[in-house]
């Protein structure tokens, strides 16, 4: 346990117990057990003693979400996801290779609709992978996304982008039901995570 | 799987030759960082593909290690950029 | 031709497009006026390119507790590659080392307090 706190964020830090969560734990041990390539009951029992350690010694804040996921859904998102990889891929490429001409860039604002941390993560992740378009800088006051987009070209291919990041937004909400929203988290947890 | 070998080998090291050249060239540390960043890549797909070739396993714990620390390194750098404070604003 | 050929084959065509994309992406860093253009090209082949070799490399080895590791490798580089593309774009962004003559619609600019210390470029 922690004597006096040095710094403000640290007076509203959790106790270390409540680093372990179970779901992390179990998610380390079998990061561990695939490590060593083999189920035993050795690797298992090392896994989860390891496992128990490093969530002591790195204790995260507990996530708090509600989460109601349909299946059909999330997979629905995530075919939709590879195909949409593999399309921008392409175009880039195809941007990439013509050699003489300078893409015409953009930096376009998306306010997401729905006030879910949750959903702006995973947004932000998604749209960050799939290439052509790239995070520059997310608000989490206002849930506002700053995309750069590569090759935008005119006004007509920045609002192409920003349509497919509300669908994108709605697929991941229909996916993962988090409509409703994380608990408000109070400022000072926020600047401790 | 020789003909794939030699082909993915001489692709990759074209591609490492060019992120050598974008490193050396930079201008800015960020530059550099990103071409590091796929140069790891890079790194992690030769590694792969000799794994592919030869069908063995011994090399696929380097590569989890590789995707996860790989980007450690930009983060750094990005972190300590000048004018890059990392300050939300809230209050603006 | 057995099935095992084909996954050979199939193994051997993912693992050549695998590199020509990473080919590609070492293109495109190369060739493109500014950063945040540049990190467009570098997020591609961590994505597409090394999916495509890691699913050729289980083609290749057919084992299950490969086939777990290599999921494991695409997941980890899948969640920690937007982290660092974006932390570096948004420390690029704010360095004011974007080429906003390039840019045909800016919204972000004027949201962001400016910093008189970095160089305009």
């Amino acid at each position: 346990m922690r004597t006096a706190p040095q710094r403000p964020d640290e007076l509203s830090r959790p106790p270390r117990v409540a680093g372990l969560q179970p779901a992390a734990v179990l998610w380390l041990a079998a990061v561990w057990v695939a490590l060593w390539g083999d189920l035993s009951a050795f690797t298992v029992v090392g896994g989860l003693v390891v496992a128990v350690a490093v969530c002591l010694v790195f204790p995260f804040p507990r996530l708090r979400m509600r989460l109601r996921v349909r299946p059909l859904w999330l997979g629905w998102l995530v075919v939709r996801f590879l195909a949409d990889v593999v399309v921008a891929s392409v175009q880039v490429s195809w941007t990439t290779l013509q050699l003489r001409r300078e893409p015409r860039n953009a930096v376009i604002e998306v306010d997401l609709r729905t006030d879910s941390d949750l959903v702006l993560t995973v947004v932000a992740e998604m749209t960050s992978l799939v290439p052509g378009s790239l995070v520059v800088e997310a608000r989490r006051s206002t849930h506002t996304l700053f995309l750069h987009v590569l090759d935008a070209g005119d006004q007509r291919g920045v609002d192409k982008m920003r349509r497919q990041t509300f669908a994108l937004e709605r697929r991941v909400v229909m996916a993962l039901g988090a409509d409703t929203g994380p608990v408000q988290e109070t400022r000072s947890e926020e600047v401790s995570s | 799987m020789s003909a794939v070998l030699v082909c993915c080998v001489a692709l990759l090291t074209v591609a490492s030759l060019m992120l050598v050249v974008r490193i050396s060239w930079g201008p800015t540390m960020l530059d550099r960082v990103v071409a590091l960043d796929v140069l790891v890549a890079v790194v992690i797909c030769g590694l792969a593909v000799e794994a592919a070739v030869n069908r063995h396993t011994t090399t696929l714990p380097v590569l989890v290690v590789l995707s996860l620390l790989g980007f450690v390194g930009s983060v750094s750098v990005a972190r300590f950029t000048q004018g890059s404070d990392d300050v939300e604003e809230e209050r603006a | 031709m057995s099935l095992v050929d084909v996954a050979d084959v199939a193994a051997g065509v993912c693992l050549v497009v695998g590199a020509l994309l990473t080919l590609i992406a070492a293109i495109g860093i190369l060739r493109f006026p500014d950063l945040l253009t540049r990190m467009h090209s570098a997020t591609k082949p961590q994505v597409l390119g090394l999916l495509v070799i890691l699913l050729g490399l289980a083609l290749r080895l057919r084992e299950p507790a490969a086939l777990g590791l290599l999921v494991m490798v695409a997941v980890f580089q899948m969640v920690t590659t937007p982290i660092g593309s974006h932390m570096v774009g948004r420390a690029s962004f704010r360095a004011g080392q974007v080429r906003r003559d390039l840019l045909v619609v800016d919204d972000l600019s004027h949201t962001l307090p400016v910093d008189p210390t970095s160089p305009e470029k």
